[in-house]
């Protein structure tokens, strides 16, 4: 063996054969990656809209707050802190936001909104955008207001027109376009009324019980250390309850909150990427098929396995790279729409910049991912014998005997978690995800299978020709079954799952309106206007259904601990420090309504004041925070200390329209506090609805009521936006689906010419080939779209039963035209691409060296 | 004169349904450098097998193979490839030049693998040798049958093998354009001191050969040996 030398790899003449090698495949190698494209182009536009985002909130933080800080609380300040307030900043506003009804004059129309009391300067940063412009300023001096612009065009009323809040009727001054940090999204669930501050008293809305936002901004003029500042006053905020909010924290809280946003979007491109690679693992597959003739010559004349298999992966490189540029270009295109797409969800426009950190991530990732999934048919390169040129016998290795395989397989399942923790940032959000997209693709990957068996298993010999050449071109060689069942089926539950969700949700809040159900709540009712509300309700012949009194309180200590002991302790076991520092709306009585059930320990519906007191804690509430059977709970009832143990936990049905409390007090004890009532009724209709919420805006100006109609219009809207974004997303899947449908189509017409030309010569009409063609993409297409379908059935079922608490009916009709759909467009997409063996004459086919 | 080939014992079996199938039974031949030699039989008789074996593409189940005192049982496939390489020319049936490449890149390829200098003037005169140097820029699909066997003869010379292997050379090709590539075979083998081992059923081709082994059954059943052969 010694006349052997060692010879080194001649990389050179490696890269000159890769070329010479791919110069009549050309074509062909970029179809395979134009299946990356897309995912590269998703990924990279989401990589760098998210970068022109952390830029844009940098530089506009300032306008998102609207001052250099902000102080915020749910009830009026105490003395200290007013001490505080009057020391701080060198320009001050003071806000007080609730929500309440208001009544536009002009057609009588009512409308629950969000009522903002404005005194001062604010916004320091940015502006209230109005039209006319002036207004934004102008309103704080008058008896005017700032009405968001969608409830004029719901109202169908004008600047100039008027506007009852509570007792009053202010001009309305000017249509508020946007208000600092407002977005799309906000304005429609909330939409926003400005009022002059001096007038909030005579409104007659500022009255106890009412759910009123404390806020105060403040200007520097020369530049503060903020940091500084906060720490040294954050004690005393915590300790009366007030939060902080400063330039450098709004933009970390925003920067997160849209970090979490892109994170989201970029796993949705990522399937579509996913989808993209299996695409060109199928495609390399047939491609080193192709190659085994060429690769057996080389190996005759000398060329050693990892020679072969490198020729193979620099093809490979070179065109997964000019993909991933090409996916980069189209994925800076695609930034551009993504403002215009988002722009329900952003407190303000976005600058579009080129960003070369996304364009290089997205370069890198193509390449590393086609070399991945280019690498499970390419280790066979290895095992391709010389044999071949004498007698053709290419023979799969088996995964047990090619421990490359598996490492291959490891290697992208290790690409796959680690990529989808990057976006998550949560191990089991990531587990949860992988292993559903594991699930999914287990399910499609042996669906086909199995269909390739039971074609086999039971053939169909008693049909005729046409049918029997279709059903085998299931399971024949080079078939394509695996590939577009995987692809069509990922792409459908994509989107089948997000239109069941929506469908979910709707049904949710309609279900709760049907039938006898509640449909409206007064809320805010003072104890004088209990009775006089009722009577209202009845002399418009509305039911009261039921009129729940409610106690606001306080928690002071949790097992004899305060907010500040159990903030300090940080004990895991112990309840979260927040369980203090919020307010509570509690009930009593002496029984619970039919939306209850006691899950653990003992419901007692009387007590007696002086005794420790026995209430009822909603169970996931209970577990949220850590708190259990016989834990006592300290209230501060307005002033009032009531001391109180967990006797029960309830288990409460949120799915119907009822007043459900986190806490319910026996009767006995809450009857002398302070407390307001919430009336339920049921309308018939909306013009009932209209009529009935008018007389109670003129007469009792302070009751807010809720509309399950409006909730349903809100929720939908909400949801129309939301799906706008998942499905421009999830288009990227689809669209790569039919692009893999195209190219697997488009490289098996390689494979199909032989076998069509022999067809046709041997009589074969063309009729006859195309029904062929029809009816196998017509079976692939119905599978996958409903293997997608069942899928996304049982991903909605589970949702639907685990997550939202309902029941799930799909709706037939909807699922029966995706199916029809996809299956005709699969049909559609096979039949074009098989248009070109047709259209060439048997002798010019069988010439060619194909 | 010195042997260049040594087949000893050879045997070769396969898994057919689950069940061992010999193609070759205890073959035992050796054929002399510079000579010229057919393996006839009729299909199935296992020829191909032993031209397989002998030029190093597949591995022996039992018994030695010995090429240019290389004994190829002992090698890697790598080392096997390399083998190939520089001692080794073959002639297909079918042809097989890269489709992908030109003719002359075809011819290029074995003395690329080489590393060797100034290969392209060596591979042009080859295709001058087998009258194709005019299309030396055109890919296999745009030349003719014959026009691609002459291609791939100058690629099984260009490496100057010290023996040469033709499965069935002129099978695929018409009377009068095998009886051009026959005689361009052997004037080229002739020219090159090459040893030339045929595997055919065409016996009119093996008896332009010095010897002629023939099998069946995958057993040798004559060797006989011609004297100076005669080529037309």
């Amino acid at each position: 063996m010694n006349q052997l030398s060692k010879q080194p790899i001649n990389f050179r003449w490696l890269f000159t054969m890769a070329w010479r090698d791919s110069r009549r495949n050309r074509s062909r190698l970029f179809l395979f990656v134009s299946s990356i494209i897309l995912g590269i182009a998703a990924l990279v536009a989401i990589y760098s809209f998210g970068d022109n985002l952390r830029q844009n909130i940098d530089d506009q933080a300032a306008t998102l707050i609207g001052a250099d800080l902000v102080l915020s609380s749910n009830k009026p300040v105490t003395p200290i802190i007013q001490k505080l307030i009057d020391s701080l900043g060198d320009e001050k506003s003071e806000e007080r936001s609730f929500v309440s009804m208001v009544l536009f004059t002009k057609n009588q129309g009512t409308r629950l909104v969000q009522v903002k009391a404005l005194h001062g300067g604010f916004p320091y940063y940015g502006e209230l955008e109005t039209t006319p412009a002036a207004a934004g300023k102008s309103f704080r001096n008058a008896r005017e207001a700032l009405v968001d612009k969608t409830l004029l065009l719901q109202f169908n009323t004008n600047v100039g027109d008027s506007i009852k809040v509570g007792e009053v009727t202010f001009k309305i001054a000017g249509v508020l376009n946007k208000a600092p940090g407002q977005t799309g999204v906000s304005s429609s669930v909330a939409p926003i009324v400005y009022i002059p501050l001096k007038y909030i008293a005579q409104t007659g809305l500022m009255q106890k019980g009412s759910r009123i936002n404390y806020s105060y901004y403040f200007k520097y003029n020369n530049p503060v250390d903020m940091v500084k500042l906060t720490k040294n006053i954050e004690t005393r905020l915590e300790k009366e309850g007030v939060n902080h909010e400063t330039i450098e924290s709004q933009k970390e809280q925003t920067g997160k909150s849209f970090a979490d946003l892109t994170r989201f979007l970029a796993l949705v491109g990522f399937i579509a990427l996913l989808l993209g690679c299996i695409g060109v693992a199928s495609a390399i597959h047939i491609y080193v098929r192709e190659k085994i003739n060429t690769i057996a010559v080389l190996r005759c004349l000398g060329v050693k396995a990892s020679e072969a298999f490198l020729i193979y992966l620099i093809q490979i490189v070179g065109v997964g790279f000019i993909g991933s540029i090409a996916g980069s270009l189209l994925g800076t295109f695609i930034q551009q729409l993504l403002p215009v797409v988002l722009k329900d969800f952003l407190p303000f426009e976005i600058a579009v910049t080129v960003s070369w950190v996304a364009i290089g991530q997205g370069i890198v990732l193509g390449v590393i991912i086609s070399i991945l999934f280019a690498l499970l048919p390419l280790v066979s390169v290895r095992n391709i014998s010389p044999l071949n040129t004498l007698r053709l016998s290419f023979e799969e290795t088996s995964l047990i005997r090619d421990p490359l395989k598996w490492l291959v397989y490891v290697l992208i399942y290790l690409f796959i978690t680690g990529f989808t923790y990057l976006q998550l940032k949560s191990w089991p959000q990531t587990i949860v995800f992988t292993a559903c997209l594991s699930v999914a693709f287990l399910i499609l990957a042996g669906t086909a299978h199995l269909l390739m068996w039971l074609v086999r298993r039971f053939f169909p010999f008693s049909l005729s020709y046409l049918w029997r050449q279709g059903f085998s071109n299931l399971y024949r060689p080079n078939n394509q079954s695996v590939i577009l069942i995987i692809s069509i089926g990922l792409g459908t539950a994509l989107i089948c799952i997000l239109f069941f969700i929506q469908g979910i949700l709707l049904q949710r809040v309609s279900l709760s309106s049907s039938g006898n159900q509640p449909n409206l709540i007064l809320f805010d009712i003072q104890g004088s206007q209990k009775d006089k509300v009722a009577s209202l309700t009845k002399n418009q012949g509305l039911p009261v259904i039921s009129q729940v009194p409610i106690v606001t309180m306080k928690l002071d200590e949790v097992n004899g601990k305060t907010a500040l002991q159990l903030k300090k302790e940080d004990n895991k076991n112990a309840p979260p420090h927040h369980v203090l520092t919020r307010e509570y709306r509690v009930t009593y009585r002496d029984s619970l309504t039919n939306t209850e059930k006691i899950s653990e320990g003992e419901w007692i519906g009387k007590a007696s004041a002086g005794n420790i007191i026995p209430i009822s804690v909603e169970e996931g509430f209970a577990h949220h925070n850590r708190l259990k059977l016989g834990d006592h709970l300290l209230f501060n009832v307005q002033g009032v200390p009531m001391l109180t143990v967990i006797k029960s936990l309830r288990n409460v049905n949120y799915n119907r329209v009822q007043t459900n409390f986190l806490v319910v007090f026996p009767a006995g004890v809450l009857e002398q506090a302070p407390q307001f009532y919430v009336l339920i009724t049921r309308v018939p209709n909306s013009k009932a609805s209209a009529n009935f919420q008018q007389k109670v805006v003129r007469s009792f100006p302070n009751v807010s009521v809720i509309d399950l109609a409006l909730i349903l219009t809100v929720v939908d809207e909400l949801l129309n936006k939301i799906g706008f974004v998942i499905r421009f997303m999830a288009g990227f899947s689809i669209i790569t689906g039919l692009i893999v449908l195209i190219a697997s189509v488009r490289i098996s017409k390689y494979q199909r010419i032989q076998e069509s030309v022999l067809l046709r010569t041997l009589g074969a009409s063309r009729k006859q080939i195309l029904a062929i063609t029809a009816l196998e993409y017509f079976f692939l297409g119905a599978l996958a779209a409903s293997t997608g379908i069942l899928i996304s059935l049982a991903a909605s079922w589970a949702l639907a039963k685990y997550k939202f608490d309902t029941t799930f009916t799909p709706q037939i009709l909807p699922v029966l035209a995706i199916i029809s759909f996809i299956s005709l467009l699969t049909v559609l997409i096979g039949l074009l691409n098989s248009r070109g063996v047709l259209n060439k004459s048997p002798l010019e086919v069988l010439r060619r060296d194909v | 004169m010195e042997n260049i080939l040594n087949i000893k014992d050879l045997s070769k079996t396969y898994q057919s349904g689950g069940q061992p199938l010999t193609v070759l039974h205890n073959i035992n031949f050796a054929i002399e450098a510079g000579s010229t030699a057919a393996i006839v039989g009729p299909s199935g008789s296992g020829k191909t097998t032993l031209l397989g074996l002998c030029a190093g593409l597949d591995r022996a189940s039992s018994g030695t193979v010995e090429l240019n005192n290389v004994s190829l049982n002992e090698l890697s496939e790598d080392q096997r490839a390399q083998v190939r390489n520089q001692y080794v020319g073959f002639i297909f049936q079918n042809f097989q030049l890269l489709p992908t490449l030109t003719a002359l890149e075809n011819v290029m390829v074995p003395l690329e693998l080489r590393g060797e200098k100034n290969i392209k003037a060596r591979s042009l005169e080859l295709l001058d040798k087998v009258g194709l140097a005019s299309r030396s820029h055109h890919y296999p699909a745009q030349l003719s049958g014959g026009e691609q066997q002459r291609v791939s003869l100058a690629r099984a010379f260009s490496n100057s093998p010290k023996i040469l292997f033709a499965d069935e050379p002129t099978g695929n090709l018409d009377a009068e354009t095998s009886e051009k590539v026959v005689k361009l075979l052997f004037d080229l083998n002739r020219e090159a001191g090459t040893t030339l081992i045929l595997v055919t059923h065409d016996l009119e081709l093996a008896f332009k050969t010095q010897r002629i082994i023939r099998i069946k059954g995958g057993q040798i059943v004559a060797d006989e040996r011609l004297g100076e052969p005669i080529v037309k």
